[in-house]
């Protein structure tokens, strides 16, 4: 076999074994998106209700309570970024990235300070590759996110913004995920999670045209709100992690899927390539033994004289 | 027939089980409430205790709540748990062993949650 040919061949062994792993990865990742958007769905009953309870009890009552009022002065603010751990998913964690960083940089002209907490080890490798301050990062979960690690996500972020600004405390707290549009599309977002925004909640509340009755808080209203902050927080974040989960599978497989697509389209080059070279090396040979015969005839033709 | 109030009972990662109801007795911090038909809206705040959901077709349904609220408004009341489980799901032999365990290991809310899952294992 010429050499040439042995280089396309070698060439065509190692793009059909690297298509058998694209081509699985992509099979894995399209029923794990199945998997994370049932979790979704299944999270989204609860997600609702509390979310209708927290506007309930923010417009239905008078109480102030630091975590619905704006604080007058901002100066510092919390911003909760969501990535994976793992790339190979196109432009997921690049796109998450880059919202955090306009977000933040958009704190930061308004003239607050930000600190960054990162769910996701790609992320942290982002921040920490430039040396940039992470309060506070979590890994390990980022696949398969359970209500558990929403609340260890949520219980520093609640914590610091209890406490007073003076004391290191945060004003404001912001969270930055790729929601899950559809199986194609997915789009990084940021999110103001605390000071509640009611007039968001208003919003619903007219274009559904439901009217929120008059509730009778038990024990009292504070206590009400007291209790249901951290869970409205923790479900925005569970909630959150499973989107970004569900939109990471999303970006794989799509990522896999072109990878497939052009290790296909490389084979088949190479084939055209390989054939071509095959061919030449038959045509070199015929007409090295046909010139060889045609020669060793014409010496046997002059020896005979 | 008797007047009837659709139930929820939600957990923070699906719905554990939902339905027509005639009374529902819940623990919220400062007592024991039932809530029945028409009872006026109401948001409370739940103690980890179980939970009784008088059906109505007069079946009974226990559930061990971990904390979480009632919500009642327009005859429809929503149960949110962080962790709910039905009592046909508590294993008792399993809550016991976790019961002793968190004993031994003095972890005061393993021992509550265990306490919580067998008495509504047991009023099943």
């Amino acid at each position: 076999m010429g050499a040439q040919l042995r280089v396309y061949k070698r060439r065509i062994r190692s793009v059909t074994a690297t298509k058998k792993i694209t081509k699985a990865m992509e099979m894995i990742a399209a029923s794990r998106v199945v998997k994370a958007q049932r979790k979704v769905a299944a999270s989204t009953p609860y997600a609702q209700e509390l979310t209708r309870a927290v506007t309930a009890v923010g417009t239905g009552s008078n109480t102030r309570h630091p975590l619905t009022t704006q604080a007058e002065t901002v100066t510092r603010s919390a911003v909760l970024l969501l990535t994976s751990d793992r790339g190979l998913a196109g432009a997921f964690n690049s796109n998450a990235i880059k919202a955090a960083e306009k977000l933040t940089e958009r704190l930061e002209r308004e003239g607050k300070q930000v600190d960054t907490y990162i769910v996701g080890r790609r992320g942290v490798a982002h921040y920490n590759f430039r040396e940039r301050t992470i309060a506070e990062s979590w890994t390990g979960f980022t696949d398969e996110p359970t209500y558990a690690d929403a609340k260890k996500v949520a219980a520093p972020l609640i914590e610091t913004i209890e406490k007073e600004t003076a004391e290191g405390g945060v004003d404001e707290l912001h969270i930055v995920f790729t929601e899950f549009v559809s199986m194609m599309t997915q789009t990084a977002l940021d999110d103001r999670l605390l000071p509640l925004s009611l007039e968001e909640g208003e919003q619903e509340k007219t274009t559904k045209d439901e009217i929120l009755p008059l509730y009778d808080f038990e024990p009292s209203a504070e206590d009400v709100l007291d209790a249901l902050l951290p869970r409205y927080v923790e479900s925005r974040i569970y909630n959150a992690l499973l989107q970004s989960a569900a939109s990471k599978h999303a970006a794989t497989r799509r990522a896999m899927k072109s990878a497939t697509d052009n290790a296909g389209e490389l084979i088949e080059t190479l084939s055209r390539l390989a054939n071509a070279a095959r061919q030449a090396e038959i045509t070199q040979e015929i007409s090295e033994i046909v010139g060889g015969a045609s020669a060793l005839a014409d010496a046997t033709a002059g020896s005979d004289r | 027939m008797a007047a009837e109030l659709h139930v929820a009972l939600v957990a923070a990662d699906r719905e554990v089980w939902s339905g027509e109801a005639t009374l529902v007795v819940a623990r919220t911090t400062s007592g024991d409430i039932g809530v029945m038909p028409g009872h006026q809206p109401l948001l409370g705040v739940l103690e980890s205790g179980p939970v009784t959901i008088r059906t109505s077709d007069g079946g009974t349904v226990v559930a061990a709540v971990h904390g979480g609220f009632v919500s009642f408004a327009d005859n429809k009341l929503s149960l949110l748990a962080e962790i709910a489980e039905l009592s046909d799901e508590i294993d008792v032999q399993r809550v016991e062993r976790e019961l002793e365990r968190a004993k031994a290991e003095g972890d005061a809310a393993a021992e509550r949650r265990a306490d919580v899952r067998l008495r509504a294992a047991a009023a099943r």
